[in-house]
């Protein structure tokens, strides 16, 4: 899981979209036929997960964003769930 | 997923509710319809034996125009639908579905195109992508030319093959649909392969459900205890070894099972389809439910068929329930399985589904698999009772309206 170098890039993973859905009040990842649903961190994560900005970056941002320290360690798990749920993928 | 650990302040532990089901669920407010089905047309060149459109498609009234269709987007958005599916029939059948795909994408729906691919150009398919269409579903029916072509009792096997690789070239996820029955089942492994080589990511293996053209020939289509074993042995093998490159849904036949499907997470939950005369279907096969006054598209917007209609609500909440559903644990998880199956296997839709082997019709089922077996055995010492109904306009006019051609 924390093998993920801050260097790496995620992207959401071709074939997903995320979108901002307000009869949800959520992000979503909508795939073949299929939806998921994402909570607010995890929609706060995957919004930032662009291609071109880094791990390392993102966690940056969503620390001064919500003002709290220490995040590295559960951004990266959740990006190494989403890499393994094919949400997500590694941009070099 | 755990999210177990907590982000901090302002930040919860990232967590995703996974699946179409996830909408608060009651009869006083009851979420939005979060899937969206249109049946552009019933119209198809095929003519498959496990079809589930009414058997009296051929007499429901005329196709929706493309403007009906785009008001029905533009309503059910507003109430968040967002996972789109385009069916029929064959809905490249239609020459207006490049403008209905650009407006649904301009409203931001997701946006599957579920198709045998017979009508699907390379024009086409382009100027689909361009439209914003977002994945296409293309059905097989085996891996082999012969039983392709002889359960749609067409020659389209070399046409799908061209289709799957017009998919691949125009970068859309690749998603293979086989409605899997007593007659293809055993080639699971071969189809997988095909798959495979065609480079899908999505593989549904669907058992065949038992309502329309597929009620009819029931007892052809029902696989045996022993073939589904094979076939989930095979898939589970196929699996190991390809992991997760490829995506298998197996669905199993509800036929072989002790509980019901949790049908479409409960009626008037997340799912709205709209067939080709514009009728409001809380689900698939709702049309041979008895006395649902089912809303059209023509006289009232979405908005109140999906939450005033009483045909909408009938089945929301816990109040239709019969015993033993009323009061079992079970019945927030399966809803009391699918009122379709409950209405043409036991006569009444509130009865329990008699998948469950709690329902005191459960019998109806088993007795079903049973001479299904023995029609296998038969069929395999050259006796066929009756013959394979194939889907056809001609056969379709000649049944009465309303009527789902109950049998035993």
């Amino acid at each position: 899981m924390s093998d993920i170098p801050g260097s790496t890039k995620p992207a959401i993973a071709h074939g997903m979209r995320l979108q901002w859905e307000p009869a949800q009040e959520a992000h979503v990842l909508l795939y073949p036929e299929g939806m998921v649903r994402l909570n607010s961190s995890a929609g706060a994560i995957l919004s930032r997960c662009d291609g071109v900005r880094t791990l390392t970056d993102i966690v940056t941002d969503l620390e001064r964003t919500y003002s709290v320290a220490g995040l590295a360690g559960d951004v990266t798990a959740f990006v190494a769930l989403a890499l393994d749920k094919h949400w997500l993928e590694l941009r070099e | 997923m755990s999210g177990a650990t907590p982000v901090g302040h302002g930040l919860a532990a990232p967590n995703a509710a996974v699946g179409m089901s996830q909408a608060p669920r009651s009869a006083s407010a009851p979420g939005p319809p979060l899937w969206l089905l249109l049946e552009l047309t019933y119209r198809c060149p095929l003519h498959c034996v496990f079809c589930y459109n009414p058997t009296d498609f051929a007499n429901t009234g005329p196709e929706l125009g493309t403007e009906d269709w785009i008001r029905v987007l533009r309503q059910a958005r507003a109430l968040g639908a967002v996972q789109l599916g385009l069916s029929g029939g064959e809905p490249l059948a239609r020459d207006d579905l490049e403008p209905i795909v650009a407006q649904a994408h301009a409203l931001g729906y997701y946006i599957n195109l579920i198709t045998s691919g017979i009508g699907m150009t390379e024009a086409r398919i382009r100027s689909l992508k361009a439209a914003g269409l977002d994945h296409i579903q293309l059905s097989f029916q085996d891996s082999t030319r012969e039983l392709n072509d002889f359960l749609s009792s067409t020659r389209t096997f070399e046409l799908k093959s061209k289709v799957a690789a017009l998919i691949r070239q125009h970068d859309y996820p690749m998603v293979l649909n086989v409605v899997l029955h007593r007659l293809n089942i055993d080639h699971v492994g071969e189809i997988l392969e095909m798959a495979e080589a065609m480079g899908a990511q999505y593989v549904e293996l669907a058992n065949t459900q038992y309502y329309g053209w597929a009620w009819l020939n029931r007892e052809h289509l029902l696989p045996s205890r022993a073939q589904l074993e094979r076939a989930e042995a095979t898939t589970r093998r196929f699996r190991e070894r390809v992991g997760n490159r490829m995506q298998i849904y197996f669905v199993v036949p509800d036929y072989f099972e002790t509980r019901p499907k949790a049908c479409m997470s409960g009626l008037g939950s997340v799912f709205l389809g709209i067939a080709p005369d514009g009728t409001a279907l809380p689900c698939h096969a709702a049309r041979m439910l008895p006395g649902l006054q089912l809303p059209n598209v023509r006289d009232s917007d979405i908005r109140a068929i999906w939450y005033d209609s009483p045909a909408f609500n009938r089945f929301r909440g816990e109040a239709w329930m019969k015993e033993p559903c009323r009061s079992c644990p079970e019945r927030t998880r399966d809803f009391g399985g699918c009122r379709c199956q409950a209405y043409l296997l036991t006569g009444d839709a509130d009865n329990a589904d008699p998948v469950c082997d709690l329902s005191p019709h459960h019998h109806r089922v088993t007795e079903a698999v049973a001479r299904a077996e023995q029609a296998a055995a038969a069929a395999a010492d050259g006796v066929r009772e009756q013959a394979l109904v194939f889907r056809d306009h001609r056969i379709s006019i000649a049944v009465v309206p309303g009527d789902p051609v109950r049998r035993r």
